[in-house]
């Protein structure tokens, strides 16, 4: 926003963090109703209806809509919970995996659907919140299956003595306790807001030197920025659908972790 | 010039995963290769590997942002 409108006066502005803070309702301040906000709420409602339309009437021999719900549905829960969880008590997760990994996918889509265009996994609020959920639900597991001693003596790795035991024990403490829950919301975070910046870049860049620049030498070079601009995207699919599944996978085997029986 | 030396720490931070990575599918890629029937427990081993060693890139990209 900002570097389109700045662009005209004095040379290119490159777009920065602040152009992903876009207040639309109230107040600039921690209250405020942003587009990304706004985006999360649209993502739910829609999903809301698209589930309930494709499962309302069911059949044996299932039509197109049926059909793609029931082959994401089975790629969550066959190739993510019931693999990694193992096939004795992964029911129970599939509800939870299921929710996360189209609550992502659709909101990380939603980056390059045109009307909308904001991935609101680029704030980090928001992939922090549902990391929140895996992070302490898969401690609540793993200390009400062995209690609160019996869990943090399972962090430790088996058939180590107790010399190297006081080496790794602290780093499988910050392991579980820091590492996990950081680099499950920054992962999410920060691939859709290189993404976005990405596509921000060679567009507004574009844009300036096809518009503002000025010589024939620069309009090609903002047509080639353009060009870019539109192979990123179809990177930018790609990379959303391959979050959402990294983000579902992952949680899955934390939550693994939690009820295994061996370490 | 001017610019940012955080975005230059960026840059140094992805070159260890970026290699790691590499690293973890070429196995990945070689024990499918090898034996396409373990393929979902290779996927499952291989995706750990890479969340774990891609880490550091991302501690890399978002300290670029914290410290400008």
């Amino acid at each position: 926003m900002r570097a389109q409108s700045a662009a005209g006066s004095d040379g290119f502005v490159a777009p920065d963090v602040s152009d992903f803070w876009q207040p639309l309702f109230g107040t600039d301040g921690p209250f405020a109703v942003t587009r990304a906000s706004v985006v999360l709420v649209l993502s739910v409602v829609g999903i809301c209806w698209l589930l309930l339309a494709a499962t309302r009437k069911l059949s044996l021999v299932p039509g197109r809509t049926q059909l793609v719900t029931e082959s994401v549905y089975g790629l969550v829960r066959n190739s993510v919970a019931r693999d990694v969880i193992g096939s004795k008590d992964f029911l129970r997760f599939v509800p939870l995996l299921f929710s996360m990994f189209i609550l992502i996918l659709v909101n990380n889509l939603f980056g390059v659907v045109p009307p909308i265009q904001f991935p609101t996994m680029s704030r980090v609020a928001m992939p922090a919140a549902l990391t929140l959920v895996v992070f302490v639900l898969y401690h609540y597991l793993g200390i009400r299956k062995r209690g609160v001693v019996g869990y943090f003596k399972s962090l430790m790795p088996p058939g180590i003595g107790i010399g190297l035991g006081l080496l790794i024990y602290p780093l499988e403490l910050i392991t579980y306790f820091f590492t996990r829950p950081v680099t499950l919301a920054l992962r999410l975070f920060g691939n859709m807001f290189a993404g976005h910046l990405l596509l921000l870049l060679f567009i507004t860049g574009g844009e300036y030197l096809v518009f503002e620049a000025g010589g024939a030498g620069m309009m090609v070079a903002g047509g080639v920025s353009w060009f870019m601009a539109f192979v990123m995207t179809v990177f930018e699919i790609l990379v959303e659908f391959l979050q959402a599944y990294i983000f579902t996978l992952l949680a899955a085997l934390y939550l693994a972790g939690a009820v295994a029986d061996e370490h | 010039m001017e610019g940012n030396i955080a975005i230059l720490g960026y840059g140094l931070s992805a070159i260890g995963p970026g290699i790691g990575v590499g690293l973890v599918f070429a196995a990945y890629i070689n024990g499918v290769a090898r034996q396409p029937e373990a393929k979902g427990t290779l996927q499952t081993i291989a995706f750990l590997g890479f969340a774990l060693t891609e880490a550091l890139a991302i501690f890399g990209l978002a300290l670029a942002f914290v410290f400008r």
